[in-house]
């Protein structure tokens, strides 16, 4: 085949791709229209509701606002067009454009989830290759428990008892919120009182993920070191680090990679319980308000902006393959 | 009473130096108020949105004509003064002088006319109801607002607090799409407090207005509401101190007990009056067994409604005697009484037909359980354990806000749970629950369990348009009696909410409006 020819058909093979994903996206966008459409409840009744009161001229108004008065399939093509047009529309509940909603919560929740999740990657596995390496060992023991006992605390629970230490008993850390309200303050100032809200949702957050990793990490490892290849590394004189970092480690990274990747979709769409308990501004607790109020335009833009982060995710995540493991790369053996 | 010392008593309470107006001794100026708002209002606008927390925030920024103290009397809000006519259909106002809009604008009662008779009848289903009975509202000069009737409407004087009645700047709507309207955000009212900044899922700041027409107030200097949504870390927020008040249910009611013995903190229950919020068990009236007036009888004794008090709302509720609070207008408390009564509630539902079957069981009745918190659940609970007693299964069904609205608006329910405010007087806030005019399909908090009864109706219209307290009050109790012998729904309780707040704070609750007052006489000491 010609230069050219390659060249066209990597064109067309990216052309391809590109339709199929926007093919993708228009299928999901059509699916998370009826299933939130599915559910009952009606917005205008939600919000008519809560104002104890009500009358059939206020839902009337409130439903040709909303679009709601027009036939179901006119409101799909309507959405759809809207996706296509990459336009999010506008909040029921908040009369404000969605778009600009999810980008003033989205910086919160990914300064949270997104620390959590580094924290609890890194010292997850560390944690776990170290208690599979000395698999049997007290260190291992005292590993598993502890992450044992970590994945099985209910997250909101570890939440309310760091503040009651923290904040409450020992007054060191504000209970709740992004930062101090109310108080003039330098930028570095301003990043510490952040880092200082951070510490208990962070922590609360990464101990379930930790223990998922270090669990994993354990485990992988234990297995890997029965392979053959690490008898033959042996065998040939490598030294201990030389087969740990060259050879165990690589390879026993790989299920945590599919796991981690798998969840970092998650991340973006934050964390409810956390978010919950420690009133932190983020996407997680939009998302569930959203559904509450039944404010479909919010909630399908959340899903929207969600699934098209776990495809490039998923492709993200291939590629950490390749890098890790050459063996996956597509042709070779 | 008759008219004539209505009247006079009506322009006494107008003339008089209304509460919180002077400075007193020891009123110091300056101080934060943190407080809570959940869930977060969708807007600030108390005209356009009128759920608890937007009235309760909003009511800082927006006030009305008048305020209610805790006997339900009018008080002078940015009406100084007012008069109602003998014949009951002319009421007339006089605003304070020097009231201005937080963007500096003078506020008259062309804002006054504009705002009740064209934009709350618009977008306050209440305000529409009320207004509607007013054939022309006038604005002779700046400082006078001239309401006339179509038809007496002795109510219409408790019509005019912040959260019925809120006054919106004219400049800014007029000519708008209300809802739309891009000052939305901007909030601006009259009150003492102007916003000065929201972060969405974070806080509220609101900053005083320092063209404010009282004199010195307010007194604080912010107040600034912390969106918290989960109910234990609220609690420990005013536990440490991070908030100094509470209100309504930002504290679960097991957790009020402990505030209780708090040293710093004042609790009351004051403050709801105007708004008594009545609860009681719905049962929808068009399905078999609850068509059945003796069943509905038999609901009444069946449960033990002081344990219900003590068990689910530790103590913090009233027993309901019927439809009208104790704490509402011509409420009658020498109505039929329902002593907790197993073996009555047995042998009603025997009188009727509804033996218990091979299996020990009479029914099974659905029970939706209202998603509004963990007092609902509980309250869900003790309501099945009560059935269970005389064979009556009830099965509880879990719904979020949305399925419990859509189920209950368009009565696809049996049983379920249900709250309203009853707005200082039957006519406002208890004859919707139960006129047959109110019978709409698909409208939350009409006449949903689809009571009917001409007699009823009768009485309910007749109360509503006559003067005299006397004999409004002979057609109230009147009502009371046949509705507490139908039973339309059981009524359990008065509930009484807590206000909680940090003994630093003075003058917090001052009227019957409580938490939605304006705030503007609370000072820190």
């Amino acid at each position: 085949m010609t230069r050219l020819g390659s060249a066209a058909a990597i064109g067309l093979q990216a052309i391809g791709r590109i339709a199929q994903l926007v093919a993708v996206i228009l299928v999901i966008a059509t699916f998370n229209f009826v299933l939130v459409r599915a559910a009952p409840g009606d917005p205008a009744q939600v919000m008519a509701g809560q104002s104890g009161a009500s009358d059939p001229k206020l839902l009337d108004d409130l439903r040709r606002e909303y679009g709601l008065d027009k036939p179901y399939l006119v409101q799909l093509v309507s959405h759809l067009g809207r996706v296509v047009r990459l336009d999010l529309g506008y909040s029921y509940r908040q009369r404000r454009p969605v778009v600009d909603l999810i980008l003033e919560r989205l910086p919160a929740t990914l300064l949270l989830t997104v620390t959590a999740f580094c924290l609890a990657l890194v010292i997850g596995t560390a944690l776990g290759a170290l208690a599979g390496l000395a698999a049997g060992s007290v260190l291992d023991t005292v590993f598993t428990v502890l992450s044992l006992v970590l994945y099985a605390t209910p997250v909101f629970w570890l939440g309310l008892m760091l503040v009651l230490v923290f904040s409450v008993t020992l007054g060191w850390l504000p209970p709740f919120g992004y930062e101090t309200i109310n108080v003039q303050l330098s930028p570095i100032e301003h990043a510490l009182d952040i880092m200082k809200h951070m510490i208990m949702p962070v922590t609360s957050l990464a101990a379930i993920y930790l223990a998922i990793y270090a669990r994993l990490m354990r485990s992988s490892i234990i297995e890997v070191a029965q392979q053959d290849f690490i008898k033959t590394a042996r065998a040939k004189g490598l030294s201990g680090s030389r087969i740990v970092v060259g050879h165990m480690l690589r390879n026993a990274l790989v299920p945590v990679v599919t796991v981690a990747g798998m969840q970092a979709g998650a991340l973006v769409g934050g964390a409810v319980v956390i978010e919950t308990v420690f009133a932190w501004p983020g996407l997680g607790r939009l998302t569930f308000e959203a559904l509450l109020q039944r404010d479909y335009p919010v909630l399908l833009g959340i899903f929207l902006i969600l699934s098209i982060v776990v495809i490039a995710l998923n492709l993200l995540t291939d590629l950490v393959y390749r890098l890790i493991d050459p063996r996956m790369t597509t042709g070779a053996a | 009473m008759n008219r004539r010392e209505f009247t006079k008593a009506m322009l006494a309470c107008g003339a008089a130096i209304p509460f919180g107006i002077t400075r007193a001794a020891g009123q110091t100026r300056g101080g934060t108020l943190n407080t809570i708002i959940q869930p977060e209002p969708p807007v600030l606008v108390t005209a356009l949105n009128q759920q608890q927390p937007t009235l309760t925030l909003g009511g800082k920024i927006y006030e009305g004509l008048l305020k209610y103290g805790a006997d339900l009397k009018p008080m002078p809000g940015m009406a100084q003064s007012w008069e109602i006519s003998p014949d009951g259909l002319t009421y007339t106002f006089k605003l304070f002088p020097g009231i201005t809009f937080h963007d500096g604008k003078p506020m008259t009662s062309e804002d006054v006319v504009f705002s009740c008779m064209k934009l709350l009848v618009e977008t306050h289903p209440r305000a529409r109801q009320n207004f509607a009975r007013v054939a022309s509202a006038e604005a002779p000069d700046p400082l006078t607002v001239v309401f006339k009737l179509k038809q007496p409407f002795a109510p219409f004087i408790g019509c005019f607090d912040c959260t019925s009645a809120p006054i919106v700047p004219k400049h800014v709507y007029d000519g708008t799409d209300y809802r739309k309207n891009p000052e939305n955000d901007k909030a601006i009212g009259t009150g003492p407090f102007k916003l000065k900044e929201w972060v969405r899922g974070s806080h509220v700041h609101l900053v005083r207005h320092d063209g404010y027409y009282l004199k010195d107030q307010p007194y604080l200097d912010e107040i600034v509401y912390r969106v918290i949504p989960d109910a234990a870390s609220r609690a420990l927020a005013l536990e440490n101190g991070t908030v100094q008040l509470v209100q309504w249910s930002d504290v679960e009611f097991y957790d009020v007990q402990r505030f209780k013995a708090q040293k710093n903190l004042e609790f009351t229950t004051k403050g709801y009056e105007y708004f008594a919020p009545h609860q009681w068990l719905e049962m929808n009236n068009r399905i078999a067994p609850m068509n059945d007036k003796r069943f509905r009888q038999a609901v009444m004794h069946l449960i033990d409604r002081e344990a219900f008090s003590k068990r689910v709302y530790f103590g913090n509720a009233k027993v309901a005697t019927g439809p009208v609070s104790s704490k509402t207008k011509f409420y009658d408390p020498n109505v039929k009484r329902y002593e907790f009564s197993v073996d009555k509630a047995k042998a009603l539902l025997d009188d009727m037909g509804l033996k218990p079957g091979a299996n020990g069981k009479r029914a099974e009745i659905k029970y939706i359980v209202p998603p509004y918190g963990e007092s609902y659940q509980r309250a869900g609970e003790f309501f099945r354990q009560s059935f269970a007693r005389v064979g009556i299964d009830l099965v509880l069904v879990g719904t979020d806000m949305a399925g419990w609205a859509e189920k209950v608006g368009n009565w696809d329910y049996e049983m379920t749970q249900n709250l309203l405010y009853q707005l200082g007087d039957p006519a406002l806030g208890v004859a919707r629950t139960y006129i047959s005019s109110n019978i709409k399909k698909g409208i939350l908090f009409s006449n949903t369990q689809g009571y009917s009864n001409p007699e009823v109706d009768k009485l309910f219209d007749e109360a509503a348009i006559t003067l005299d307290e006397a004999k409004r009050q002979e057609l109230y109790s009147k009502v009371q009696q046949i509705l507490v012998e139908d039973v339309p729904v059981a009524w359990t309780l008065e509930i009484e909410y807590p206000i909680i707040y940090d003994k630093a704070f003075k003058n917090v609750v001052t009227t019957g409006i409580g938490s939605h007052e304006t705030f503007g006489s609370v000072y820190k000491s």
